[in-house]
């Protein structure tokens, strides 16, 4: 095709920051108890997170990435998939992960160190975090591509930060999801910082949905705080990808309330202006908002919600706790399918550490 | 019989950090020499705001290392000091970072570049192995590489995945690539420096674990230290205990609890792993006869076989014993709960010297 061509980029929004109405409702909205559950989800998302921040700062946890003010694009995430669906998440996921079956105990243990905490408890297909940025983004594409090969009708949906987009995996993603029309639904969480770097410094690109164009998929903004919204687009993009094989970029515009993680102190280089006005426009409040204009929402069951979401982390950080150390053979175990013969000196070495030394091993 | 980066130089120590190289050229302003008790990374934060003012080409690069002065903070106040022109933040793209650094390189710059963990460098390397290592070769020396690569490395912090590795073989197998490692604030200034004003790629490692572990009076007169050479820390004729980075903390102990059980241990830091100055380790293997080897790094393919095997060649009959190796498990680096498990221990280190002196 030569010549110039004319592109724009869709945003959507239904819920302004006061939780008003700016268009009329898609029809599954009906649906109060999934209307419910986003809610109580982000609710969740927000107390887990509180939960994990006051371990590691009371050491019993190490590094762990906030999703502070971006608990409505994971939790739509994970509500809009479909069991047999496969996640790629990225480290700001744990809303969808846990929707789809992670605990939030092994939350804990994997940002406190422990391996057990990818394993993910559940029978799912869903990828663990990648943590080196947008490597996830290609295997995705490869879990498409098995996908569309064994002729499922499963999608996959996977996410990353703004940061994430100037990374070449992330076009290389894109691109082959348009060339080879992949079931795959790219969602960005837009939080506008990558660390200490605001986006425009790694984008001159006044949207990032429009990155979709480069690579002739579809791409769609979206304001990534009104729920209403988020689960729509990525909905729709499931069922296109579902139905038609057409994979969709989304870019769910955000804002990082927190520091980047517990080891980050974001006062030394973000505004402190710009973080309060950021507040106002956070998910949970103007959904909440919503929800008691519509009539579904009251106090009593706020309080209800608060103290069950308590009770509920509060056994999982007790589980977390109290679980039994992995024996240290644990760190070899799992290498391999089958543990070689060249590595049993090691393995039994690593029992009696400060024995002698672990020179054994390399001999048969 | 690769000898060509034999060494004339004496022993150096922390205090006495001698042999010097003076400062060639001269660009900035002028310098005020001034004393500075610091740790480790504020040694290479010094040694970066020495250098910038000397030379105006040298440029700073990567992810977060401009306004927030790095996430372990070793350039902190450089933009502040030279501009936002030569301190630069990059887009979130390590093979960015490494094309960059090279292109600019072959232009007359002097780029200092950060990687911003050793787990996220991969996707440089091929840059780095595939174009910075070649480059003088390829053209025949009409383009070189002066850049240098920082990298914090190993484990010891309890990071999260990826953050926590020491994978310094890898690189070192790449022909072309400088690799440095130093283990004191004294050595990551002098070696820093050395680094920038060397013609070629330098792969900088910093062991994060050290980068506030210990301070120590540092210099700041510019003084570069040697590349290429080892640093006798101990002089000892009883057993030689070769180690670099963050070990060397444990290595010292070692050698002093050694010491006072009458074992005179000579303890080698490599510093620069590639190209390595075997020449000093093997004159160390001469008088002493013995010699464990002990880093972080996984054991098998790790530099402690390449020692070993240069024994082997060259110092077979010098050897009264086997020499060993005290390493991290061919495994995967665990995450924090078991880290400690992983990396190797003082006395690990210990039992593997009475090991050796025990050796009939
Ligand atoms: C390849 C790679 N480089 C650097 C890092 C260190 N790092 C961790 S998070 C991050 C910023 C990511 O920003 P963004 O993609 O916007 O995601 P956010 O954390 O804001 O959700 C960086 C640079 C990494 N994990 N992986
Ligand atoms: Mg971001």
């Amino acid at each position: 095709m030569r010549g110039r061509q004319q592109f724009s980029i869709h945003f959507l929004q239904y819920l302004d920051p006061e939780g008003n109405l700016d268009l009329p409702l898609p029809e599954w909205t009906s649906d109060e108890p999934l209307l419910l559950s986003i809610y109580e989800n982000m609710v969740l998302a927000r107390l887990l997170d509180q939960k994990a921040v006051a371990l590691q700062r009371t050491g019993q946890m190490g590094t762990y990435p906030s999703i502070l003010g971006q608990e409505a694009i994971s939790v739509c995430t994970g509500l809009a998939m479909a069991k047999n669906d496969v996640l790629v998440p990225y480290y700001r996921d744990a809303p969808a992960q846990m929707i789809r079956g992670m605990s939030a105990a092994e939350l804990f243990m994997y940002w406190g160190g422990d391996e057990r905490g990818g394993n993910l408890n559940t029978t799912s297909r869903d990828l663990p975090i990648c943590v080196p940025i947008a490597t996830q983004l290609t295997q995705a594409a490869g879990v498409a591509t098995a996908l569309k090969i064994k002729g499922e009708d499963s999608v996959v949906v996977t996410s990353c930060g703004d940061g994430a987009t100037s990374k070449g995996d992330f076009m290389e993603a894109l691109n082959l999801a348009g060339v080879w029309d992949l079931p795959i639904v790219f969602v960005i969480n837009n939080n506008r910082w990558a660390i200490s770097v605001p986006l425009a410094q790694q984008t001159r690109a006044p949207t990032l949905a429009q990155k979709a164009i480069a690579a002739g998929i579809e791409g769609i903004q979206v304001d990534g705080n009104d729920p209403i919204a988020v689960y729509e687009v990525i909905s729709q993009a499931i069922e296109r990808a579902r139905e038609h094989k057409t994979p969709t970029l989304i870019e769910a515009l955000s804002y990082r309330l927190s520091d980047h993680t517990t080891a980050d102190d974001a006062s030394r280089y973000r505004d402190a202006d710009e973080l309060k006005a950021h507040w106002q426009e956070e998910p949970i409040h103007r959904f909440q908002q919503f929800l008691h204009q519509q009539g579904l929402w009251d106090r009593e069951q706020e309080k209800a919600l608060q103290s069950h979401c308590q009770q509920t982390l509060d056994q999982a950080v007790e589980q977390y706790l109290a679980a039994e150390e992995e024996p240290a053979t644990a760190i070899i175990d799992y290498l391999h399918a089958f543990l070689p013969y060249s590595l049993e000196g090691q393995r039994s070495a690593i029992q009696h550490k400060d024995a002698p030394v672990n020179t054994e091993g390399e001999s048969r | 019989m690769n000898m060509s980066f034999s060494t004339s130089h004496s022993p150096n120590t922390d205090c006495a950090a001698e042999p010097h190289e003076s400062p060639s050229p001269e660009i900035g302003g002028e310098i005020q020499a001034d004393d500075k008790e610091c740790v480790l990374v504020e040694a290479i934060n010094m040694a970066l705001h020495y250098e910038m003012a000397r030379d105006d080409s040298v440029v700073v690069l990567g992810e977060d290392v401009a306004t927030n002065g790095g996430v372990f903070r070793a350039t902190l106040d450089l933009k502040q000091t030279f501009g936002a022109a030569r301190v630069l933040d990059t887009p979130l793209a390590e093979s960015l970072i490494g094309g960059l650094s090279i292109g600019m390189a072959t232009q007359g710059l002097k780029p200092v570049a950060e990687i911003q963990f050793m787990g996220f460098m991969f996707a440089a390397l091929e840059q780095l192995t595939c174009h910075a290592a070649r480059m003088r070769n390829r053209t025949r020396g009409r383009l070189a590489c002066p850049l240098v690569v920082r990298i914090p490395c190993g484990g010891g912090i309890h990071a999260p995945e990826h953050h926590s590795e020491s994978t310094e073989a890898l690189l070192a197998h790449t022909p072309g690539l400088r690799v440095v490692i130093p283990s004191s604030p004294i050595r990551a200034y002098g070696l820093l420096l050395a680094a920038i004003r060397d013609p070629d790629p330098v792969i900088f490692l910093e062991p994060k674990r050290i980068y506030r572990a210990q301070a120590q009076r540092v210099c700041n007169d510019g003084q570069a230290l040697p590349l290429d050479t080892c640093f006798t820390l101990r002089e000892g004729e009883d057993i030689t205990l070769v180690s670099w980075g963050a070990l060397i903390s444990e290595c010292t102990q070692v050698a002093d609890q050694m010491l006072e059980q009458g074992i005179a241990v000579e303890l080698i830091d490599v510093a620069t792993v590639s190209p390595l100055d075997i020449a000093t380790i093997l004159q160390s293997v001469a008088k002493t006869g013995r010699c464990v080897i002990a880093h972080e790094a996984p054991k098998t393919g790790g530099i402690g076989g390449e020692i070993a095997a240069q024994l082997a060649e060259h110092a077979l009959l010098d050897l009264k014993a086997p020499v060993l190796r005290v390493a991290g498990y061919d495994t995967i680096m665990p995450y924090a709960k078991k880290e400690a498990l992983y990396l190797p221990s003082a006395a690990q280190i210990s039992s593997a010297i009475q090991q050796v002196l025990s050796f009939a």
